[in-house]
């Protein structure tokens, strides 16, 4: 019997398990941005602030967790805990590590945005009597937010594709799961095009989704 | 930490290390030659090609390198593609890294003058000259930090070659991690390893950029 190079049946039957491992890709990506706003909102504001500490710590934060590759992270979480004899649930180690990356890389990317808000207009607000908070509140991060929008959907797409290193870790994602029906149909072909193609779709709705808020954000600055 | 170990294994990660290197930088060369013929086709007016090799960036950009590789390792054998997992490895680093490298010699391109390629026209240049002389010095100039970030990022992926058994330095230390119960001595040495290697780097580039733009403007303070 002549071997057949396809076998698009093999996709077919393991739709159902993909659909919920994509699920599973977008909620561990979703967490991990997340985890990063806030660590990146923190480091941002540590590098900015006045306190020379902080500031190193901070410059510390980005450059080590954008110098060390993330698989080398995960499993550093992983056996860091372990170490104290704390046993890590993998989805902790897996939100943790993606969260900690895209902090270091948020963190940038505010810290960026920040920078181009003309200070003209933080003096400006001093200047009236707005208080630090209120200068930050009302007129730096709604700017920067804004001029932040692309490099972030863009880190989106880095971060889901970051995600299928999640697998590593024992995270039933889309990587894992086209790994099992591989070695369980022998197609990994079929079992790894299926997974691209997943991949290739969320990204293809992030990439429009991006175009979107763009577009949205935009509106209310042209005059 | 302990050192006896990791003198005991120095051999193993020696040659590792070398496989790393390796992996890294014929991976990057093929991505650069491959990246820059890609962005030459995009050069010429004939859509069909160009809409081809839109789509294949597209498709690499879309999907994690993990992916990729386990499709060509594992997958490629179907299709008559029989590689051993270093030179998978190396050949996915290739397709991988074309795609972002075709993009950033795309934008580098476009940044080009148009007024110098006229001018060059003017005074009876051929195409291969024009290329060569005006837009590709110029071209480089422009895309040298974009080519450095690709460089370290690309770096940073070589530790995911490990997941398909390419013995280099990731799979060295955790080899020895598994022989030698040393799990956390093995990710910690490589989380400062890859972070000294991602510093030195980028402070390499930083200085050949500074080189190879000094003529663009004067140093502050002259006149």
């Amino acid at each position: 019997m002549r071997r057949r190079v396809m076998q698009p049946q093999v996709l077919l039957h393991s739709l159902p398990y993909m659909t919920l491992a994509a699920g599973m890709t977008i909620y561990v990506s979703l967490a991990g941005i997340a985890l990063g706003a806030a660590l990146g909102f923190a480091v941002c504001v540590a590098r900015l602030s006045g306190n020379r500490l902080l500031q190193r710590g901070g410059a510390f934060y980005v450059s080590f967790f954008r110098g060390v590759p993330l698989l080398v992270q995960l499993l550093f979480i992983y056996y860091f805990l372990a170490e104290f004899g704390i046993d890590v649930p993998a989805m902790a180690a897996a939100i943790g590590g993606l969260g900690c990356a895209s902090g270091a890389f948020q963190a940038e990317i505010l810290r960026g945005a920040l920078n181009a808000v003309p200070p003209g207009q933080a003096e400006a607000a001093i200047a009236f009597g707005f208080s630090r908070a209120d200068v930050w509140r009302r007129i730096l991060l709604p700017q920067a937010l804004r001029i932040s929008v692309p490099p972030l959907i863009n880190e989106f797409t880095l971060l889901l594709k970051a995600s299928s290193l999640v697998s590593v870790v024992g995270i039933a994602e889309l990587t894992r799961v086209s790994m099992n029906i591989a070695s369980s149909t022998y197609r990994p072909l079929e079992a790894y095009l299926g997974a691209g193609l997943f991949y290739l779709a969320i990204n293809l709705c992030l990439a429009g989704l991006g175009d979107l808020a763009e577009r949205r954000l935009a509106a209310g600055t042209a005059r | 930490m302990s050192f006896e170990v990791l003198w005991r294994y120095a051999p193993a990660l020696l040659s590792g290390f070398g496989v790393t290197i390796l992996c890294w930088s014929a991976g990057a060369v093929i991505g650069i030659v491959v990246g820059f013929a890609i962005s030459l086709i995009y050069r010429l007016n004939f859509a069909p090609l160009r809409w081809l090799l839109r789509v294949y960036v597209e498709i690499i950009r879309g999907t994690p390198f993990l992916v990729q590789l386990f499709l060509l390792y594992s997958g490629g054998p179907f299709i008559g593609l029989r590689l051993e997992a270093t030179t998978a490895g190396i050949l996915g680093l290739g397709i991988y890294s074309s795609a972002y490298f075709a993009e950033v010699f795309r934008a580098g391109f476009s940044a080009v003058p148009r007024g110098q390629i006229e001018a060059a026209q003017c005074i009876g240049m051929n195409p291969f000259d024009i290329l060569w002389r005006i837009s590709l010095p110029v071209m480089l100039v422009a895309t040298l930090p974009a080519i450095v970030n690709l460089l370290i990022i690309l770096s940073k992926e070589t530790v995911i070659l490990s997941i398909i058994t390419v013995p280099e330095l990731m799979y060295q230390m955790q080899t020895m991690a598994a022989e030698t119960f040393t799990a956390f001595d093995a990710i910690f040495a490589m989380a400062i390893f890859y972070w000294l290697l991602v510093e030195a780097v980028s402070r390499l580039g930083y200085r050949l950029e500074r080189r190879v733009t000094a003529y663009m403007a004067p140093a502050t303070g002259a006149s």
